[in-house]
């Protein structure tokens, strides 16, 4: 349903994402892998037209993504942006003018599930809660495509195991859902395929199952040998 | 549930199903939540449940009714038998252990006897 082919990014010498070509699918959660750098948000912003390709392109149902797409995929970037001045109950109305498919009852229930409410300010929130609140004002739109930026950064454990929920429960079976990051121990668990990027390259793309029965190698396995450390090693470093 | 990233995780969740109806906690014919409740409960993914019930089906552990949804087991002979089953992979593991410790069977029960505290009290 929203696929790329040979589709390059270059800011100036640098290649940020390097000829890649790949295929969502609904019904399927992905894990998009790769430390910081590797090209994963530039990828993303692509894919929702926020960001022009030097050459190739992205489609969505055969057409390049444009303005019209965007009613149908959900896009979590990993900065803010919010209003300083809106409140949690301010974010919900500003997404229900922007988008067709947002529902304010859906949106009421997840941020309860993240324990927050409708009054708080959006500018006294803490990292987590802030993210915890892109995720409710993300999944509370009935999408056919998800796409989530870096949403466990930064973000204590149990909080992930509430927001990895609140993600199965929002995605329907004809909605795909692709998920960034370099925690990977933490995102095995709820996706089907895996998706690595090193370099701006897509240097493997699979289903995490057929990775074990086929290679003998979890996708824990695979992201040490692919970026030579672990997800949680990774994160110390940042 | 704590996940072990060394063992396919539909293992891991049939296995937990399977102790809940070897214990108790869930009764021959009980029916089981949705492919998606059961994805939400145990926070993994939707595909990965299907392929749970489907492994659980072919096991005779559990059947679908179409339309209805997942159900237990209602042959209890399959339920002593599962209970079996865990009992001896188990057993198996733990001898399997004391035979690279070098220790005989007849060993390794003593030893069970011995630190079986429980059973002391």
């Amino acid at each position: 349903m929203l696929e790329c082919n040979e589709i390059t990014k270059s800011y100036g010498k640098k290649l940020a994402v390097d000829h890649v070509t790949m295929k969502l699918e609904p019904g399927h959660i992905y894990a998009m892998l790769g430390p910081n750098g590797s090209g994963k948000t530039t990828l993303m912003k692509m894919a929702v037209g926020l960001v022009k390709p030097s050459s190739g392109e992205f489609t969505y149902q055969g057409n390049p993504v444009d303005k019209e797409s965007r009613r149908a995929i959900a896009y979590m970037s990993t900065e803010p942006y919010f209003y300083s001045w809106m409140t949690a109950s301010d974010v919900g109305k500003y997404y229900r003018d922007f988008f067709a498919d947002f529902s304010m009852e859906r949106y009421l229930y997840l941020l309860e599930r993240m324990e927050l409410t409708p009054d708080m300010k959006t500018k006294t929130l803490s990292s987590g809660m802030m993210a915890k609140l892109k995720i409710a004002v993300t999944m509370a739109r009935k999408a056919k495509v998800y796409l989530l930026d870096e949403p466990l950064n930064g973000i204590d454990l149990l909080a992930r195991d509430v927001i990895l929920q609140s993600v199965i429960e929002e995605c329907t079976p004809d909605a795909a859902l692709v998920i960034s990051s370099h925690l990977v121990d933490e995102l095995v668990r709820i996706v089907d395929t895996a998706i690595f990027i090193k370099e701006g390259r897509l240097v493997l793309m699979g289903e995490v199952e057929d990775f074990r029965t086929q290679m003998g190698k979890s996708v824990v396995d695979l992201y040490r040998e692919i970026y030579g450390h672990t997800g949680a090693e990774a994160e110390s470093e940042v | 549930m704590e996940y072990n990233t060394a063992i396919p995780i539909y293992l891991q969740v049939m296995d937990a199903i399977k102790r809940d109806i070897v214990t108790g906690r869930m009764s021959p014919g009980d029916k089981l939540p949705s492919v998606r409740d059961l994805a939400v409960q145990y926070s993994i993914n939707p595909n990965t449940v299907s392929r749970v019930y489907r492994e659980l089906e072919m096991e005779h552990v559990c059947f679908t009714r179409r339309g209805t949804g997942t159900f237990v087991t209602e042959d209890g002979e399959r339920v002593a038998q599962l209970r079996e089953d865990m009992a001896k992979d188990l057993v198996q593991g733990f001898l399997a252990g004391m035979r690279q410790l070098g220790l005989t069977s007849e060993e390794a029960e003593e030893l069970l006897r011995r630190y079986d505290t429980d059973a002391r009290q």
